[in-house]
């Protein structure tokens, strides 16, 4: 994994006729957070789902440009999808653990993968929970329905699962907007911690939360990247107008 | 000029009426066949083979004839009909090729069954030469169940969360692996409940199996459990009148006396059959659900 | 370095997974196209040689009244059979149409929570009720009974009918109660806010705007009757003329066939002619299917 995370050139994706991503030149770094903030329909989660070409399952959508993972063009046709999408988790809005038990959620991908071994298994399982801050609360029932762990454990048990199989990216898309104040600071906490370890992208409306957490930010509007800088300097001292009235909570 | 009050009242009492009629005609329906029908089943009744002339003869070949249709047809029908449904709802891209085959589907569903028959008579039991057999009536079957199979699966897959699917494939699965490990799963009280009701209705066919497995059993040996022997009755290719075939033929062609006896008690076996059929779909169903959703 | 392996392997594992579930999906699809291109191709090409190969006139099979392959000379007018597969499955329509509309607004309109809970299970069973069962509660109920008030003997096209209609009146009215349960519910708040009755609200707005879709249940069961073989056959009592009276004994496409189609040998005049009737019941299935087409796209606008 090269130092610099991932790199977007001039990307622009369109459904339809629709253009919803308009040439848009970005580097994400690596082992940080980046925040991208906009009102909503300004493209920043269609931007989001293009990184892990995750928009290929809308039968309509195109796109044109480049991104570059390290030195790898994801839509070069050689590129293996399966393969790009296990280096890149995903968590999103809602939460969506499968209908498996907590263990199972976990230790689904990566025995996919190829870790047959039980004890090594369980080490993982237990490893990704503490990482997300679950094992606590769900060491003694890991075999029970993942969906009865209320939505903000769900959200949490989701980030496991993604980091269960190791990926060097995550993206997430407005991952506390569906939960209560108390859960959405663990997922806040969580995702501070895990900067140490990923390049994490995260999408959120929330410009309390994308001040809190991400130490890069970029602001969206109708498709456009209108601002990219420290998240510091973007909140204290935004350049665009746009910027400073979105901010400001004049619209949006 | 009526108040409007008035219409409507008229109106109301009309549609109650009628709803009222419809219930009574689809209860005495029932009710018929079960009093008339009942009244005739014993043990004696459902395992003893039938007569031709003489009074008192049985289903019992028949009964074992329809399930073991059922079952074989349901083994072919499954895989292909989940194979096809899974394309459709997965694999088929947004193209002229995915509108003919949804036309296909479409018109196959709405095919009159005794064409279906008419098909197998011509290829199976002629071209292929497999003869009035089980296997050309599970076959016909199959063509004739195939289109609500693959309905069946759609829906089933289609009401997969998106989010479900996006999460698999996030992590790196594969997308057959998505589909089957992740989508068909949370599918399956659909599919499964479709699927038997799907069955009640090849339990219930006749038209297309009258030139397809055939409108006579042979003698057959209940001890004789070789599948290749004629005379057992697990021989997919022997000829086998199933029991709708049984109620269709003792009605237009029974000689024995108690033929109208031996009908009721047959159309009664069927109907409960299908009740059964519906209950159990009902039911597993449900049971599938919660046991999938972990919610009560 | 061990990691660049591990994924390599893992690679060839997965294109191979991909491939052996996208060529299973497929060959299952091709099974479907295929049948369906055998079938129509040999129904039409069986169905077509009377014509070519027996020289039998389209005119006359389509008009000619009289049946009879195997007299001297043979004889191919199919029209009887033709006019008995129309009217009975027409009038079994007609007859159910009303009644499943009445029966689907009161499930939805009237006793919703009733009617939801124990009418729709119910009316979905009788759904799935044999055909020959149908069949035999005709002959054992619905002929007698025809046989007692009116002249002849009980059967023909009356009795065909009837039985026809309860047969479909569960999918018509399955499909109509769907259509009126879809109508978003701010359409009729609209109207009672109006102050409408209830019926001025279900004949002004409920009927008009579910009517594609009703008619699409129409449809549906008008072909379900129209490919029915042997509930009818049981009924109608197999003489092969246009009847005089509604109770008198007539046929239809499929009660030919099925009667005759065990007794001709294949590749004889009188199998080709049985042909020939299934492949117009195979055109009046492209003709149902067409025109359902037609009605879903008008409902969906």
């Amino acid at each position: 994994m090269a130092d610099k995370g991932i790199s977007v050139k001039d990307l622009s994706v369109y459904y339809g006729d629709n253009k919803a991503v308009k040439n848009v030149t970005i580097d994400f770094n690596n082992k940080d957070v980046t925040a991208l903030i906009g009102p909503s329909g300004c493209g920043k989660s269609t931007f989001l789902r293009t990184l892990n070409r995750m928009n290929d399952l809308i039968p309509n959508a195109r796109m044109t440009g480049e991104i570059w993972i390290g030195d790898e063009d994801i839509n070069h046709p050689k590129t293996d999808v399966v393969l790009l999408r296990r280096r890149i988790g995903m968590v999103w809005q809602r939460p969506n653990p499968f209908h498996k038990s907590i263990y199972e959620n976990i230790a689904f991908g990566p025995r996919y993968h190829g870790l047959k071994n039980k004890s090594q298994l369980d080490d993982l399982v237990e490893e990704s929970l503490r990482k997300a801050a679950l094992w606590e609360e769900t060491k003694d029932r890991l075999h029970t329905s993942a969906l009865k762990l209320s939505g903000g454990q769900q959200q949490r048990l989701c980030i496991a699962r993604s980091i269960a199989v190791k990926p060097d990216i995550i993206l997430m898309d407005e991952p506390a907007s569906a939960l209560d104040p108390v859960s959405t600071s663990k997922v806040e906490e969580l995702i501070s911690e895990l900067k140490q370890d990923y390049c994490i992208v995260i999408v959120t409306h929330n410009m309390h939360q994308a001040a809190r957490i991400s130490s890069k930010t970029a602001f969206f509007l109708s498709g456009e990247l209108v601002e990219y800088d420290n998240t510091e300097t973007m909140f204290t001292n935004p350049v665009k107008k746009e910027t400073s009235d979105y901010i400001s909570g004049r619209f949006g | 000029m009526m108040k409007p009050k008035t219409v409507d009242k008229i109106a109301t009492a009309v549609i109650i009426g009628v709803a009222g009629l419809i219930v009574l005609v689809l209860a005495g329906l029932l009710g018929f066949i079960m009093v008339r029908g009942l009244g005739h089943l014993s043990f004696d009744f459902l395992t003893s083979p039938p007569q031709s002339i003489r009074a008192g003869g049985g289903i019992g070949p028949q009964l074992f004839n329809s399930l073991f249709l059922l079952v074989l047809t349901m083994i072919i029908t499954v895989p292909l009909g989940i194979g096809a449904g899974i394309y459709m709802s997965e694999y088929a891209k947004a193209n002229k090729f995915t509108d003919f085959i949804r036309l296909v589907v479409e018109v196959l569903s709405s095919f009159p069954s005794i064409v279906v028959g008419l098909f197998g008579l011509l290829m199976l039991v002629n071209y292929f030469g497999l003869g009035f057999s089980l296997m050309a009536g599970a076959l016909a079957l199959t063509i004739f169940n195939l289109p609500l199979m693959v309905r069946i699966t759609e829906q089933g897959l289609k009401s997969v969360p998106r989010e479900q699917k996006e999460a698999a494939l996030a992590l790196g699965l594969t997308k057959w692996k998505t589909i089957t490990s992740i989508m068909l799963p949370i599918a399956l009280p659909i599919i499964v409940s479709g699927t038997i009701l799907a069955a009640g209705r090849v339990f219930g066919e006749a038209a297309a199996l009258l030139f397809t497995a055939g409108m006579s059993s042979p003698r057959l040996d209940f001890t004789d459990w070789n599948p290749l022997s004629p005379v057992s009755p697990l021989n997919p290719f022997r000829p086998a009148e199933t029991l709708a075939v049984h109620i269709w033929k003792i009605n237009s062609e029974g000689l024995a006396p108690d033929a109208t006896e031996i009908a009721a008690g047959a159309s009664a076996v069927l109907v409960i059959t299908v009740l059964l059929f519906n209950l159990v779909a009902r039911w597993l169903g449900r049971f599938m659900y919660r046991k999938f959703t972990a919610t009560k | 370095m061990a990691q660049t392996t591990d994924k390599k392997i893992s690679a060839n594992n997965h294109f191979a997974e991909e491939w052996v579930g996208r060529i299973y999906t497929t060959l299952c699809v091709l099974v479907l196209v295929t049948t369906i291109v055998a079938m129509v191709y040999f129904v039409a090409s069986r169905g077509l040689s009377t014509f070519f190969k027996n020289d039998v006139n389209v005119l006359e099979l389509l008009t000619g009244l009289k049946w009879s392959p195997e007299g001297q000379p043979p004889a191919f007018g199919a029209l009887p059979f033709i006019f008995g597969s129309f009217s009975t499955s027409i009038l079994a329509a007609l007859l159910a149409a009303p009644l499943s509309f009445c029966a689907a607004v009161f499930m939805i309109e009237i006793t919703p929570k009733f009617g939801r809970k124990y009418l729709q299970p119910v009316i979905e069973l009788l759904a799935g009720i044999p055909s020959v069962v149908y069949g035999f509660i005709g002959l054992s109920v619905i002929v007698p009974f025809f046989r007692d008030v009116f002249p002849g003997q009980g059967v023909g096209i009356a009795a065909g009918a009837l039985v026809l209609s309860i047969m479909i009146l569960p999918t018509m009215t399955t499909v109509a109660t769907d259509a009126l349960a879809s109508l978003p519910s701010g359409l009729k708040e609209g109207s009672y806010a109006l102050g409408a009755t209830r019926w001025q609200t279900i004949y002004r707005v409920v009927l008009p705007t579910t009517l594609p879709s009703l008619l699409t249940g129409v449809v549906l069961g008008l072909a379900r009757a129209f490919g029915e073989a042997l509930a009818v056959q049981m009924v109608i009592g197999n003489a092969p003329f246009i009847p005089r009276s509604l109770f008198e004994s007539a046929s239809t496409l499929t009660s030919a066939i099925t009667l005759s189609m065990g007794n001709t040998v294949s590749g004889s005049a009188h199998n080709n002619a049985l042909w020939s009737l299934a492949l117009i019941l195979m055109l009046m299935t492209f003709v149902f299917v067409f025109i359902v087409r037609w009605l879903e796209k008008r409902s969906k606008l």
